[in-house]
């Protein structure tokens, strides 16, 4: 029995010692980007990346905050295809869904087989890109950033998991009190599925947020930009950061630019936020993870 | 006929029904039913000018082209090789580390997984950033590690042949944490008497963990092994992107068929070859789905898709 405790104690000691390794080498990576951001550039070149700043200074971010006209511009543009894309999203995606979930109309099992084919179908990149370049003349513009995503096959049924769920009486009952669908839909359905609402909601926002391939294949103006594409241009080409940091009306001596120091800062600036915002709904995200997994 | 006169009645006495599922529809059919006419796109010699529809047909010539260059074969070769070690690898870590988290008490389940969690949060861009802390020749990580050792220093953005391992990690790093969660979810749903019964009998925790957690879990590591091998053609493409800064030197191993397309796009004025690609994956990728759907069915019903 001795024997027996002990050697438990020893691996779950090793489980610790795993995981714990783990997820230092989750954490630190990022703890790194934001120290070297802090650090002076001088140092930098001559040390090298290190975890606790040999020098501190702030001057990326003084650098960065004299013209933060392209940081400004792509928050708005984020923020404002976020905000929009994810509240279209979630009204077309929910509608879409809840049709598909009432069992009792005919039609369902077709439009849900419509949905389904396009998850595993598809002619590629090319048609697609040519139809919205040359067809809809959308490239170049915010609705590029939006209605492409505006319905997510997988997002669908997701949400079609959700609302399944919903007792087929309760409709029934509005049926009968004369409601109309739209009116059961929108006064009885969605009040008393705002966790469904809620979860699915997050992912549109969270898939929104981070996008970087609409861009980098609609957009070529720098005042249409969003964050995650302004991120990539800067880590792509060192003369992207300093003209997007030129842009204001101070004039900027190239030569004493922190490249990697600001590209750092323009880092933390650019994901950071989101590092604080994201695990509160972890909850919400982990439940629609799970159920999708399953149901989907 | 009589079933049909029965669906258009049940429409029309549901036209609710099918006004709120019709905005949905438009957008399909406007981003992945339209694009599909495009399925004629490789069997062209697109010019504009004429439009589409009345460009000269060319029959298989866009594929020739596109299989006589070696660059396509070595891009299947690649998402094939790389799908396959990131299943394998994702596979065993997240059902080990799941396996740990159900020894601990919630408390530490709850730290280790918001832990785990954070890479999943951040875009292929930003691990970009990350990866570069690590590989930057000047100033990186691991070259500090390399010269304070006596190494050589190591280019390794120009330096294929470490690419495989590090194109692992990295999908490792943004991933495991999501799989691990699944597994760990799965395990909790495991009906703990199982686990009583065995520890009266005197079973060790590893004996618990190869008799019970295991065969218990089986049906959904085959129903994500099986999904993944179903994508196996597609790949993840900010990962083969991003991470390896689209360098040349690197597209040997880093090369995958979604980056080529993506490159063939922007750079080659021939639509023809790049939609011959484009289509090549997705008929190749239909297929597999059709047959593993099929395989599935028969190993276990429950778990097919369609």
């Amino acid at each position: 029995m001795r024997g027996k405790i002990n050697r438990i104690s020893i691996t779950s000691i090793v489980f610790h010692l795993v995981l714990s390794i783990f997820s230092l080498f989750c954490i630190i990576p990022i703890i790194y980007i934001v120290s070297i951001s802090l650090t002076d550039e001088n140092s930098l070149s001559l040390y090298g990346y290190k975890l606790v700043p040999k020098l501190v200074s702030t001057y990326a971010y003084q650098f960065v905050f004299a013209s933060p006209k392209q940081v400004l511009t792509s928050y708005g543009v984020t923020i404002l295809v976020t905000a929009i894309g994810s509240i279209l999203s979630l009204l077309v995606t929910s509608m879409l869904a809840y049709t598909m979930s009432r069992r009792d109309f005919k039609l369902s099992k077709l439009i849900s087989f419509v949905v389904f084919f396009t998850m595993i179908f598809n002619t590629g990149l090319v048609p697609w890109y040519i139809l919205i370049v040359r067809y809809y003349h959308i490239n170049n513009t915010l609705l590029c950033l939006i209605l492409p995503y505006v319905i997510v096959p997988w997002n669908v049924f997701l949400m079609k998991g959700f609302l399944a769920d919903i007792p087929l009486a309760l409709v029934e009952s509005a049926k009968i009190d004369g409601s109309s669908e739209l009116n059961t839909f929108f006064k009885i359905i969605i009040p008393i599925s705002k966790p469904a609402l809620a979860t699915v909601g997050l992912f549109c926002a969270f898939m929104y947020w981070n996008d970087w391939w609409l861009g980098m294949l609609f957009i070529e103006k720098q005042s249409l930009t969003p964050l995650q594409l302004m991120l990539y241009s800067i880590m792509n080409n060192i003369t992207y950061l300093s003209s997007s940091l030129q842009s204001g009306n101070i004039s900027i001596d190239v030569s004493k630019m922190p490249n990697e120091t600001a590209r750092m800062a323009m880092c933390v600036l650019a994901a950071g936020p989101m590092l604080f915002v994201f695990p509160f709904f972890q909850k919400f995200f982990i439940r629609g993870l799970t159920v999708g997994a399953v149901k989907g | 006929m009589f079933k049909k006169n029965e669906l258009i009645k049940d429409t029309i006495k549901n036209k609710g029904l099918l006004l709120l599922a019709i905005p949905g529809l438009l957008f399909l059919l406007a981003f992945n039913y339209l694009p599909m006419v495009g399925i004629i796109i490789p069997f062209k010699s697109i010019d504009f000018a004429k439009g589409i529809i009345r460009s000269d047909w060319v029959g298989f010539n866009n594929f020739k082209f596109l299989f006589s260059s070696g660059d396509i074969i070595r891009a299947t070769t690649n998402t094939i090789i790389s799908n396959l070690l990131f299943i394998i690898a994702t596979l065993i870590i997240s059902m080990a580390f799941a396996i740990m988290l159900f020894d601990m008490s919630r408390k530490a389940v709850k730290v280790y997984q918001t832990a785990l969690f954070v890479p999943y949060f951040l875009s292929w861009v930003v691990i970009s950033y990350i990866v570069y802390i690590f590989l930057n020749p000047d100033m990186g990580i691991l070259n500090q590690f390399l010269k304070a050792f006596g190494s050589e220093a190591i280019n390794w953005y120009s330096e294929p042949k470490h690419w495989r391992f590090i194109l692992v990690i990295a999908s490792l790093w943004k991933n495991a944490g999501y799989y691990t969660i699944l597994y760990y979810t799965a395990l909790m749903g495991i009906d703990s008497s199982y686990f009583e019964a065995s520890d009266i009998d005197g079973a060790t925790k590893f004996q618990q963990i190869k008799s019970i957690s295991i065969p218990l879990l089986a049906p959904l590591i085959m129903l994500l092994v099986l999904l993944q091998i179903g994508r196996i053609f597609f790949s993840d493409f900010g990962l083969f992107y991003f991470i390896p800064k689209d360098s040349g030197a690197l597209y040997p191993v880093t090369d995958v068929i979604d980056t080529f397309v993506f490159r063939s796009l922007k750079n080659n004025p021939d639509l023809g070859m790049t939609a011959a690609a484009g289509l090549y994956q997705t008929a190749v990728g239909f297929i597999l789905v059709i047959v593993v759907n099929k395989i599935t069915k028969k190993l276990n019903p429950d778990l097919a898709m369609f």
